[in-house]
């Protein structure tokens, strides 16, 4: 093992949403030797990453320049009729920023991983609004934290250390005793053993429940045997939990894909986020949706405030257009329509329905990724990119939409993702307005 | 005969330090690869840890390694699988308009191999 060359105070780790930035790396000549603070994953993240001598671009399998691979990914998505750029989660706002740019150039559908995650709880904010907070409020005020359809025990392990349970925040100066912690999920996990209280439903039944809580926070009578057989739990088990919610200072609830992935889907999240706006009548009460992906907040902010809609976005017509179920990546993919396609920091070989998969299998596409995957394995072009956060610096946004710059501390000899996006933004331009010397300025 | 089930598919904290391990490591492989079942579902159908099982959904079917789900972890008739390729082989392209396929709580039929 190489010794320690350097130490980085408050690094942040990108593998999930909470971005914790308190992280100190040794950091060694070629790899990254301890990772402390890290939690299992963050750990993971920091210490599998390795500076080596991999070519930094691959065409049709085969090491090539980079520059011979921004040619041909130039080509390809330029002369598409309907391309798609997806992914976009797992890389700096900056990367984020260009890639939206080359979708517009390119009149792409652009998406974000958003889609197969919170996608369903944007279009619920976007009919009911969201009453949040930022995670340091949580830490500081949350007396009742209620976790449905997620695990943060595993997927979001220092979760219940930095923001959630076990701080003292100012007003909640005892810690994990100065607050109650339900959970409610179809499965006992490990975040439900950490709870002071778990309530276990029927599966694909998310929606009766929360409705259930929606009439209770409003007084309003329910059948007993209609809610046991609708919920899998007997009505006085929601009276108490809406009792500790009305009776909590500041009550959280943390959401996950538990109510995005099942029966229901934005309905579940559009029904969440109206019970949290119903019991403002009652006390402080606010909602977060638990991230996965460690800049996934950012790709939604960046599309916002690029082209007005979160994700889902056409440019088809020269000007952006939204419809998640249209413009949605697997349903561009699984209805044969993309005839090329750029992912980023991705992998919808692996985690896309086989529909979807045949069809990105079937059409030229790039790949910008740090790490050999299926999709990068099937791909026209793919970059080996710097990881961000670890080699590569930049923005990303956190779980609640706070903006954290990065500290890399492993330099690489890889391109970022963003100087990768910007070379194939410039040819793409040149190649669209056909004056490849001085393309016009937009 | 297949026995039927439902399907929660989800993230597990072996499965995500795989991911940075590699796709093509055997630790992720092997549990992205994995069925878990409460212990009483395992003893009712007389099945035992490591056998492979078929799972089949209305859109696809894969093969795994059954595996004894923690304690109280399950109840009876619910089975898990941590996300990754076999999962997401068993879920449809239909979105429902929403843009997300349905990955958790699908109906799927098991057959011991």
């Amino acid at each position: 093992m190489s010794a320690t060359r350097k130490i980085v105070s408050d690094a942040t780790c990108t593998f999930c949403g909470c971005l914790c930035d308190d992280i100190e790396l040794a950091v060694g000549d070629r790899r990254i030797l301890k990772a402390k603070r890290a939690c299992a994953l963050g750990t993971s993240w920091f210490l599998n990453h390795v500076v080596d001598d991999r070519p930094a671009c691959h065409v049709r399998g085969k090491p090539a320049t980079v520059d011979e691979g921004i040619e041909q990914a130039a080509e390809i998505l330029a002369h598409a009729r309907y391309p798609l750029i997806y992914g976009l989660s797992d890389t700096t706002v900056e990367a984020q920023r260009v890639a939206v740019a080359i979708g517009d150039w390119v009149g792409a559908c652009v998406d974000s991983t958003t889609s197969v995650c919170h996608g369903p709880t944007g279009m619920a904010m976007q009919s009911v609004g969201e009453v949040t907070c930022t995670l340091g409020e949580m830490r500081n005020r949350g007396d009742l934290i209620i976790f449905w359809g997620c695990n943060p025990a595993e997927s979001h392990p220092r979760h219940f250390t930095r923001y959630s349970l076990m701080p003292r925040g100012m007003f909640v100066s005892g810690g994990r005793k100065d607050r109650t912690c339900i959970v409610v999920d179809v499965r006992r996990t490990k975040t439900a053993k950490a709870a002071d209280g778990f309530i276990q439903i029927k599966p694909r039944c998310d929606f009766e429940a929360l409705w259930a809580l929606r009439a209770l926070a409003r007084d309003i009578a329910l059948d007993p045997r209609q809610v046991e057989e609708n919920t899998g739990q007997p009505l006085r088990v929601w009276q108490d939990l809406m009792d500790r919610m009305k009776s909590a200072r500041f009550g959280v609830l943390c959401f996950g894909m538990g109510l995005t992935m099942t029966r229901g889907k934005h309905a579940n999240s559009e029904a969440l986020l109206a019970l949290v706006r119903d019991m403002n009548r009652h006390t402080r009460f606010v909602c977060q949706p638990n991230r996965g992906h460690g800049n996934v907040a950012g790709a939604d902010n960046v599309l916002a405030w690029r082209t007005g809609f979160p994700f889902a976005v056409n440019f088809a017509r020269g000007y952006p257009r939204f419809n998640p179920g249209e413009y949605t990546a697997t349903d561009v993919l699984a209805r044969g329509e993309a005839d090329a396609a750029m992912i980023v920091a991705s992998d919808p070989m692996a985690n896309f329905s086989q529909p979807a998969r045949d069809h990105l299998k079937s059409i030229p596409y790039i790949v910008l990724d740090p790490h050999p995957t299926p999709t990068a394995r099937h791909a026209a072009v793919w970059f080996t990119v710097a990881a961000y956060g670890i080699s590569a610096g930049g923005t990303a946004y956190r779980m609640d939409n706070v903006p954290i710059r990065l500290r890399p501390a492993l330099p690489s000899p890889l391109p970022s993702d963003e100087d990768i996006l910007r070379a194939i933004e410039s040819r793409v331009r040149a190649l669209k307005s056909g004056d490849e010397e001085e393309p016009p300025l937009r | 005969m297949a026995t039927p089930f439902v399907l929660i598919c989800g993230r597990s904290a072996r499965q995500g330090r795989g991911i940075n391990e590699g796709k093509f490591s055997e630790a992720y492989r092997s549990e992205i690869g994995r069925l878990r079942m409460a212990s009483d579902d395992m003893a009712r159908l007389g099945w035992s840890e490591g056998q492979r099982v078929r799972v089949t959904s209305r859109f696809g079917q894969v093969e795994v390694e059954l595996a004894p789900a923690g304690p109280d972890e399950l109840p009876s008739g619910i089975v898990f699988m941590a996300y990754g390729d076999p999962s997401s082989r068993l879920m449809g392209a239909d979105t429902e308009g929403s843009g997300m396929p349905t990955s958790k709580g699908l109906d799927v039929d098991l057959e011991k191999l």
